[in-house]
C-alpha cells in the first residue's frame, strides 16, 4: 500500500494539470467545437498578438517574477546572515507564522489602502505636514511599472521562503559551519553568507521556483496592486475567459499557453542567473575576504524584514478600522464615528461561508497529510531517499501544480470535468485544493521527517515493535510538532484559493474568499475589511493550534514542543 | 417601434382572451407545481451588500411561498456565468447545466443569444409579466435595441445619474459634455470614468458619442452599416482633451462604478456618475458618501436601460427559475426593490396602469437631498446597438492601452 503512495500522488497532481493544459492548448490553435471552431488555426495567436498592450503585459509578468523573487530572497538571507538570537530575531521568526498565513488578497487590499494618495499615511501626515487638504493625484497603486504590485508580493513571499530556510538550515549545521569559518578569522555575517549559503541554497531551490512561478502568474494580488493599462499577463487572460464576447475563449487559451511561455522563460533566466553568480560566487570565496563594513548589512537584513512586517499589519489594521468606521473623510487620521453597522449586517451571512472554507480547508489538508506521510514512511522504509534539490527526481513533479501557473490550465481542468460528466460538489473542490495544498504541505513536513534521528525507530524496533507501531507510537508523536506546522500551512493555502474554488465549483460552493473577493467588486472598504479580516484570521486559527497543541500535550517534554 | 408592438400583440390577444387567459393559468399551475422543491442557483453580481441582502430576502420570500430553494451564486462578473454556461455546452452537457438563472444586461444578453445559450420564450408565461405593459413600455422587451423575444425577463431600470459633494465644489456642477470638459480643466484630476470594457465606463463612451457625434440615428443599426472612423471621430477628439484632466492624468482608470464612489468618499474625485440614481444616497446612509452629496441628469437626458434575468438553455430547473423570475416582477418584490432603505433600483412595472392600493407600494417620500425626484429621470436615450459598444470598447482599448 505504502508503496503506491508516491504513485498516487503524482498521478493526483500530474494528471489534472496535463489534462487542463491539453484543454488550454487545442483552443489556443482553434479547436473548440463548441463555438464552431473545429480546424486547427493560428487564428487565436494573431488575435492575441494583436491585443494592446500585449507586450507590457508581458514584460511586466515577467520582471514581477524575477524582482519580487530576487529581493525576497536577498532579504531573507541577509536577515538570516545577520541573526544573534536577540529578542527581536526571535519575535521576526514568531511572526512569520501569521505573516503567511495572512491570505495574499487581504494583504494586497491593506497595501493598498496604506500607500494610496488617500490612505492611511497620507492621512497621517496629512494636512499639517503634507499641507495636502485633498488627496494628492498621484500614481502609486497600480502603478504602471507594477513596483505596488512586486512591493505587494515581496511581503507574502519573504515570509514563505523564510520558513522554508528555517526549515532546512538544522540539515546541515550551519552553527559549526559558521563557528569553523569564524575560527578562521571570518567576520559572523561574512562567514554565514560564505559557508551556509552555498549549503543552503540547494535546498530551498523548489520553494525558489515556486516563488518566481507564481509572482509571473498571480491573478488576485495583480488584480488589487497591479497595472491596470494593460494590467499583466494572467489578469488580461481572466479578463479574456469572462468576456461576454465567447470568441474571446480562443485568445484566452492562447493568452495562457502564452502565460506558460512567460513563466518558463522567468524560470529559465533564474536558473542561468544562478550559474552566473554561483561562478561569481566562488571567486569571492576564493578571495578570501573575512568580511568588512558588516554593519549597514546588518542593519538592512533587519530593518528590510522588519519594514516588510510592519507594512502588512499596519495595512492590516488600517482594513480593521475601515471595518468599524463611520464617516471617514480625508484627511481625518481616524474616522468621525465608528459603528458596529458592517460587522452586524456581515455576521449572518458569515456562518455558512466560514463553515464551507473550514471544511473544505480540513478535509484538503486531512487528505494531503495522509498521503504525505505515506510517501515519507515509504521512503524511510526502503532507505531511498530522493535527490534533494535536483530537479529531475520523480518528487520534483511535486512542484508542478506550484510552477503551472493556475490559469493556464484550471479552464481547460473545467472543461474536462465537465467531459468527465461530474458536477459541481465539494469533493471536486476539495481535490482542486489538494493540488495546491498538498504540494506545501509536502514542502513544510519532509525536512522534519527525513531529519527524524534514526536512532530513536531503531531502539523501538529492537525492543520488539513493530514497524507499524513505530510509525504510530514513536514517529508521529514526536513530529507532532512539525505535523501540525505542516497542517497548519496547508490550511492556509487552501483558505487562500480563489480560482479553484470558484471554477470547481460553478460559484456554488461559498468561501469566505469567494465571498470577500464578489465584494471586492463593489470596492466599499468597510464591507472589504470585514471580510479581509475573516479571511485572515481563519488561518491563524490554525497556526495557533499548531503552536499551542504541543506545548499543551507535551508540557513536561520541551524539546517536542516545536520550534515554531 | 411599430416591429416591436406586433411582437408583443399575441400576449396582449392571449390575455385579452377569457379561454386563453384560463389555460394559460393553468399552464402556470402546471409550472408552480413542478418547480415545488427545486433548487434554483441564481448567478448574480454580487458586489453590493445592498443587493445581496435584497436577494436574501426573495430566498426567504420564493421559500415560504412557493417552496423554491433558491441560492444566490455570488459572482464578481457577469461574464464567468455566461463562460460557464459556455464550458458546460463544450463538454456536451445540454440538460444539467449548473446555472438556472442568471442576471442579465445587454451585452451579455446578445452574446448569450447569439450563441444559443438561452432557454425560452418563456418571459410571456409569467402572469406578473403583463403588469409591465409591454405594448407601452417597449423598453421591457428590448435589450439594447435587440428584441428579447421572451429570451429574458425585465428586472430593474438603471440610468446614468451624476453626483457631486456640494461642499467640495464651488461652481455648479458641468451639466452637458462641453461643460464637463471645461470643468475638468479647471479641476483638473477630480473627475474620472471606468476603465473600458467595464460596462459604466463603456456607458459612459455611448453617453459621449451620443452627444457629439453628427447623426446619431446609424448608432441603433450594427455599426458595420456605418462609417465606424468618421462616426467616432468627434468622441476620440474629444477624449483626448479630456484626458489629460482627468484623475491620474487619465494614466489610470478605476476598475468600475463602485470604485468610483469608493474615490468619491475619500475625496479623491469631486464628480462621479453611476447606472443607479438611488446609489448616491443610499451610500449616504452606508456612511460612503458626505451628507452634502447631490445627484442630477445631464441636459438632454441620459443613457438608460432594463436589465434582465435569463435562463441557460441547459438549466434542469426552468421550472423554478421562472417561478422566481414571476417573484421578481410582483408588485411585492419591485416596490421592496425600488424602497431607498432595500437597494433603490427603479421598478419595470408600469405603476400608472397599477390599481391605486398596489400603486401606494411604489410611494416614496423624497426628502433625500442625496435623490433625485422620478420626474427628473423623465428624458432618458435608447441604449444604441450592442455592436457599437463592443466596437467602442476595442477603439478605446487600441487608443489608450499600453501608451
Amino acid at each position: 500500500m505504502l508503496r503506491l503512495a508516491p504513485l498516487l500522488i503524482v498521478t493526483l497532481l500530474v494528471g489534472p494539470i496535463l489534462a487542463g493544459l491539453t484543454m488550454a492548448l487545442l483552443p489556443a490553435f482553434g479547436y473548440l467545437p463548441a463555438l464552431g471552431g473545429e480546424r486547427l488555426s493560428l487564428a487565436p495567436w494573431r488575435e492575441l498578438f494583436a491585443q494592446p498592450g500585449l507586450a507590457r503585459s508581458v514584460a511586466v509578468s515577467f520582471a514581477s517574477g524575477l524582482v519580487t523573487t530576487a529581493v525576497s530572497l536577498a532579504v531573507v538571507l541577509l536577515f538570516l546572515a545577520s541573526v544573534s538570537g536577540s529578542r527581536l530575531d526571535r519575535w521576526i521568526r514568531r511572526m512569520v507564522a501569521p505573516l503567511l498565513s495572512l491570505p495574499h488578497a487581504a494583504a494586497a487590499f491593506g497595501l493598498a489602502f496604506l500607500i494610496a494618495p488617500s490612505g492611511l499615511l497620507a492621512r497621517l501626515v496629512s494636512p499639517e505636514l503634507s499641507g495636502w487638504q485633498r488627496p494628492p493625484d498621484l500614481l502609486i497603486v497600480n502603478d504602471p511599472w507594477g513596483l505596488t504590485l512586486m512591493a505587494g508580493l515581496v511581503v507574502k513571499e519573504i515570509p514563505f521562503l523564510l520558513l522554508m530556510s528555517l526549515a532546512a538550515l538544522p540539515q546541515f549545521d550551519p552553527e559549526r559551519r559558521v563557528a569553523m569559518a569564524r575560527s578562521l578569522g571570518y567576520r559572523p555575517m561574512t562567514a554565514w553568507l560564505k559557508v551556509v549559503v552555498p549549503a543552503l541554497y540547494p535546498l530551498i531551490r523548489l520553494p525558489v521556483y515556486a516563488v518566481i512561478a507564481y509572482a509571473t502568474a498571480v491573478v488576485d494580488v495583480a488584480l488589487i496592486l497591479g497595472p491596470t493599462l494593460p494590467p499583466t499577463l494572467a489578469v488580461s487572460i481572466l479578463a479574456w475567459y469572462q468576456d461576454p464576447d465567447l470568441s474571446r475563449r480562443l485568445v484566452a487559451s492562447a493568452g495562457a499557453v502564452l502565460q506558460l511561455g512567460v513563466t518558463a522563460s522567468a524560470l529559465a533566466v533564474w536558473w542561468c542567473l544562478e550559474g552566473l553568480v554561483a561562478r561569481l560566487g566562488r571567486a569571492w570565496l576564493a578571495r578570501g575576504g573575512r568580511g568588512q563594513g558588516e554593519q549597514p548589512l546588518r542593519l538592512a537584513g533587519k530593518g528590510l524584514i522588519l519594514l516588510a512586517s510592519l507594512t502588512a499589519f499596519v495595512g492590516l489594521a488600517g482594513l480593521a478600522l475601515s471595518s468599524i468606521a463611520g464617516l471617514w473623510r480625508f484627511p481625518d487620521a481616524l474616522p468621525q464615528a465608528v459603528t458596529a453597522a458592517h460587522w452586524l449586517r456581515a455576521l449572518p451571512t458569515l456562518a455558512g461561508p466560514v463553515a464551507t472554507t473550514a471544511l473544505i480547508a480540513i478535509g484538503a489538508t486531512l487528505i494531503a497529510l495522509a498521503l504525505t506521510l505515506a510517501a515519507l514512511e515509504n521512503e524511510q522504509r526502503s532507505g531511498r531517499h530522493p535527490a534533494e534539490g535536483k530537479l529531475l527526481s520523480a518528487l520534483t513533479l511535486l512542484y508542478l501544480p506550484l510552477i503551472v501557473p493556475q490559469i493556464a490550465f484550471l479552464f481547460g481542468l473545467v472543461v474536462v470535468m465537465e467531459s468527465l460528466g461530474t458536477r459541481p460538489r465539494l469533493w471536486l473542490v476539495i481535490f482542486g485544493h489538494l493540488l495546491f495544498v498538498l504540494p506545501y504541505v509536502f514542502l513544510s513536513l519532509s525536512e522534519a521527517y527525513r531529519r527524524f534521528d534514526p536512532r530513536w525507530s531503531q531502539l523501538a524496533l529492537s525492543l520488539g515493535t513493530s514497524r507499524h507501531a513505530v510509525f504510530w507510537r514513536v514517529r508521529l508523536p514526536m513530529l507532532l510538532a512539525p505535523l501540525l506546522t505542516a497542517g497548519a500551512v496547508g490550511l492556509a493555502v487552501s483558505i487562500g484559493q480563489y480560482l479553484p474554488t470558484l471554477l470547481l465549483g460553478a460559484g456554488r460552493i461559498a468561501t469566505v474568499t469567494t465571498e470577500a473577493v464578489s465584494l471586492a467588486a463593489g470596492g466599499n472598504r468597510r464591507v472589504i475589511g470585514v471580510w479581509a479580516l475573516v479571511q485572515a484570521s481563519l488561518p491563524l486559527v490554525g497556526f495557533l493550534i499548531a503552536v499551542g497543541l504541543p506545548r499543551l500535550l507535551w508540557s513536561n517534554r520541551r524539546g517536542m514542543r516545536g520550534s515554531l | 417601434m411599430s416591429l416591436r408592438l406586433l411582437r408583443v400583440l399575441p400576449l396582449a390577444a392571449m390575455l385579452a382572451h377569457p379561454l386563453h387567459a384560463a389555460s394559460a393559468l393553468q399552464e402556470w399551475e402546471s409550472v408552480l407545481d413542478e418547480a415545488r422543491g427545486q433548487t434554483v442557483y441564481w448567478h448574480a453580481w454580487a458586489g453590493d451588500t445592498r443587493i445581496n441582502d435584497y436577494l436574501d430576502w426573495v430566498k426567504r420570500r420564493v421559500r415560504d411561498e412557493h417552496e423554491v430553494e433558491l441560492v444566490h451564486v455570488k459572482i464578481d462578473d457577469t461574464g464567468s456565468a455566461v463562460s460557464r454556461v459556455l464550458a458546460e455546452r463544450s463538454a456536451g452537457n445540454h440538460d444539467d447545466g449548473s446555472v438556472d438563472l442568471v442576471w442579465l444586461n445587454g451585452e451579455n444578453f446578445a452574446a448569450m443569444k447569439e450563441n444559443d445559450l438561452l432557454y425560452g420564450p418563456f418571459a410571456e408565461q409569467l402572469p406578473n409579466f403583463s403588469l409591465t405593459h409591454p405594448e407601452h413600455n417597449p423598453e421591457v422587451v428590448t435589450d439594447f435595441t435587440l428584441p428579447t423575444e421572451g429570451y429574458e425577463s425585465p428586472w430593474g431600470k438603471a440610468q446614468i445619474t451624476f453626483y457631486y459633494d456640494a461642499e467640495a465644489l464651488d461652481e455648479e456642477p458641468p451639466r452637458n459634455m462641453a461643460q464637463l470638459l471645461a470643468w475638468a480643466e479647471i479641476n483638473p484630476g477630480r473627475f474620472t470614468y471606468p476603465r473600458i470594457p467595464d460596462f459604466l465606463g463603456s456607458t459612459f463612451l455611448k453617453q459621449a458619442l451620443i452627444a457629439l457625434a453628427d447623426d446619431t440615428d446609424v448608432l441603433y443599426e450594427p455599426v458595420v452599416q456605418s462609417d465606424f472612423e468618421a462616426v467616432t471621430a468627434p468622441l476620440w477628439e474629444y477624449l483626448d482633451a479630456l484626458h489629460p484632466h482627468l484623475w491620474r492624468r487619465g494614466r489610470q482608470f478605476p476598475a468600475n462604478g463602485p470604485e468610483l464612489r469608493r474615490l468619491m468618499g475619500d475625496g479623491e474625485l469631486s464628480l462621479a456618475f453611476t447606472f443607479n440614481p438611488a446609489e448616491p444616497a443610499a451610500a449616504v446612509a452606508d456612511f460612503e458618501l458626505p451628507e452634502s452629496t447631490r445627484s442630477y441628469v445631464l441636459e438632454g437626458g441620459t443613457l438608460g436601460n432594463v436589465h434582465f434575468v435569463a435562463i441557460p438553455f441547459n438549466s434542469p430547473r426552468r421550472a423554478g427559475a421562472m417561478v422566481v423570475a414571476n417573484f421578481l416582477l410582483s408588485p411585492e418584490a419591485q416596490a421592496r426593490k425600488q424602497d431607498l432603505a432595500v437597494w433603490g433600483d427603479p421598478t419595470v412595472l408600469d405603476v400608472t396602469r397599477l390599481d391605486a392600493e398596489t400603486r401606494s407600494l411604489f410611494e416614496q417620500e423624497s426628502d433625500n437631498p442625496a435623490l433625485l425626484p422620478p420626474e427628473a429621470l423623465a428624458e432618458t436615450l435608447p441604449e444604441p446597438h450592442p455592436s457599437w459598444m463592443t466596437a467602442l470598447q476595442d477603439a478605446w482599448q487600441a487608443r489608450y492601452v499600453g501608451r
